[in-house]
């Protein structure tokens, strides 16, 4: 498994904005989380990447508090989930429902406010969110990217210390996915930590201080965004190999640094390494290796390599069976 | 990227009540106030359906030893009006899932039996008013003669009944997922309360008629809500208002635990 060192060093357990130990999930016997160790720190903007189905939506609907765990523990600030809420330090944006149309958008804020021990004042939460002007609207009368700023609204309205949001910018155009960020930013510099789940590589990459990079249920990879680029902007080696002491050889280009993996099918040999230089060079001075050819992984195909996009697999089996 | 936090989550307090407070109650009464259709069946068509079945002939006859028919009239429009706001306000707790509401409830402070008991408080709010128009009206209009701790006791009797259908209100509206539920709790009620003999006495029907109208969820809380005023109340009638409430509980409860989908 390609797991790099987090970004940060995990500090203590009251001092995590979110720590998830041991974490599972199973619901019947689908096991949609196996097992994820996650420590977030006051602050950090992360993103949760990985395809649909990867166990996302599970693991944030259990840092919400909405499920629990089959086993392991999941703590925000230290207590529970629910505690936490209940408190106003954990706050989310989901991408659809979750608003009452008979209601105006201030109504939803005012109702929201109500429901907290403390929150910021409803006019100045509508002024930020940039909705004062339809404040007396129906929500049903709202359109898709209103209804999308008054979820914020409610999100912001208690000054959560983590705020989890799920595909945040999906619909929104190039210059409100822009603005949308830079407030997230500005707001992560206060000390809210941030998570959101994505499944761009390119929009974690570009507004992440790190990516948590998910399939499976596990995680598979955890670092800021250029490690994770480092991870797939590896090459493949192919070289003909038939020596006899070809073993010996493999376990040698394996030691090589960079290496990520050595496959062998038939006289073929794959290498797929950070450093393709190194592995050539092996190659060609150290055994009678032919054909040598050199090439480098797509983002997107190191992506799918990475998280093991299953309908990858599926496609591999079902030309294998054909043969 | 700032290491320092401003934001201490050991200065963070849980509301009190476990969310509920009177503003919410407010906003929720607003809601119900503002739903034309709701305030239409609920409020304005009883007091119509008092004017057509007891402001006719015979209204003056005896109901009971100190009442009219008019009188008796009055208490069965008064429940029939009640029942349809409460059943209306019980339906919305499964609206309000199917919209998501009640999820994004659950990322709030507010804990589920403060949720309920805010529920419970409107479909009882507005059954009362539903409950108090039909009186007042038929108070103002004068054909209903019953003493006035008859009215009293009528009046708080038949606002406890109304509650069966802020149950059967939360069941069908789980049975029925979507926004339109009051398309067949209307009908369904007006079908029961014909049959619980709100509309026309249980003695007019034919006899097959009346042995299936005994038991039917209307018959019981009908007898109930009018025995401070008839001074009559058979066992099977306690009986049936008794095992319908159940039954509605029972069942909202039972699809209530049943629903664990996310939505």
């Amino acid at each position: 498994m390609m797991t790099t060192e987090p970004h940060h060093a995990a500090g203590p357990t009251t001092d995590a904005a979110v720590r998830l130990d041991g974490v599972r999930k199973s619901f019947g016997r689908v096991e949609a989380v196996r097992g994820i160790d996650l420590t977030l720190r006051p602050g950090e903007v992360v993103a949760f990447l990985g395809p649909n189905g990867a166990g996302k939506t599970t693991t944030i609907d259990m840092i919400l508090g909405l499920s629990r765990p089959t086993s392991g523990t999941v703590t925000t600030f230290g207590m529970t989930p629910r505690a936490a809420i209940a408190r106003g330090l954990v706050a989310a944006v989901m991408q659809t429902g979750g608003l009452l149309k008979d209601l105006t958008v201030r109504e939803t804020v005012a109702y929201t406010a109500l429901l907290f021990a403390d929150t910021k004042p409803v006019d100045e939460v509508l002024d930020s969110a940039g909705i004062t002007d339809i404040a007396d609207r129906k929500v049903g009368k709202c359109s898709g990217g209103e209804q999308q700023r008054l979820r914020f609204a409610m999100a912001l309205l208690s000054d959560p210390a983590l705020l989890l949001l799920d595909e945040p910018t999906t619909g929104m155009d190039v210059e409100g996915r822009r603005s949308f960020w830079s407030s997230i930013r500005a707001d992560a510099s206060q000390g809210r930590t941030v998570l959101f789940a994505t499944h761009y590589l390119e929009e974690a990459d570009q507004y992440a201080d790190r990516i948590v990079l998910v399939a499976g249920g596990r995680v598979v990879a955890d670092g800021s965004g250029a490690e994770i680029r480092g991870l797939a902007s590896g090459r493949t080696v192919r070289a003909r190999l038939a020596s006899p002491d070809t073993t010996a050889h493999i376990e040698a280009i394996r030691s090589l640094g960079g290496v990520d993996g050595v496959d062998v099918r038939g006289e073929q040999l794959y290498v797929h390494t950070k450093d393709s230089d190194a592995v050539a060079r092996y190659l060609l001075t150290r055994t009678d290796a032919r054909d040598l050819e050199i090439e480098s992984k797509g983002l997107e195909e190191a992506f799918l390599s990475l998280t093991g996009d299953p309908h990858h697999d599926e496609q591999h089996l079902s030309e294998g069976d054909r043969r | 990227m700032s290491t320092a936090t401003t934001i201490d989550p050991t200065t963070r307090r849980v509301p009190a009540l476990g969310g509920f407070s009177a503003g919410v109650l407010g906003i929720e009464l607003k809601r119900m106030l503002r739903n034309r259709r709701t305030i239409f069946f609920a409020l304005v068509f009883p007091t119509a359906l008092f004017f057509v079945f007891g402001s006719g002939g015979g209204g003056e006859e005896k109901a009971g030893p100190n009442a009219n028919v008019s009188a008796y009239v009055l208490v069965s429009m008064a429940l029939y009006g009640g029942a349809l706001i409460a059943a209306s306000g019980g339906a919305m707790v499964a609206t309000e899932r199917a919209l998501g509401w009640s999820r994004q409830l659950r990322l709030t402070p507010l804990r589920p039996v403060a949720y309920i008991v805010i529920k419970a408080l409107v479909a009882l709010v507005m059954a009362a008013l539903a409950v108090a128009i039909v009186n007042v009206v038929g108070a103002l209009q004068g054909k209903a003669e019953m003493p006035l701790s008859t009215w009293i006791e009528c009046g708080v009797l038949t606002l406890i009944c109304t509650m069966t259908f802020a149950a059967l209100g939360v069941f069908i509206g789980y049975l029925v997922p979507g926004e339109n539920v009051m398309q067949i709790l209307g009908p369904g009620l007006a079908l029961l309360a014909f049959l619980g003999g709100l509309f026309i006495p249980l003695s007019e029907y034919a006899d097959v008629v009346r042995q299936i109208a005994y038991w039917t969820p209307m018959y019981g809380v009908a007898e109930v809500a009018r025995a401070p005023l008839t001074h009559e109340l058979p066992w099977y009638a306690v009986v049936n208002a008794v095992g319908w409430l159940a039954v509605f509980i029972g069942g909202a409860a039972w699809r209530m635990s049943k629903d664990t989908a996310r939505v």
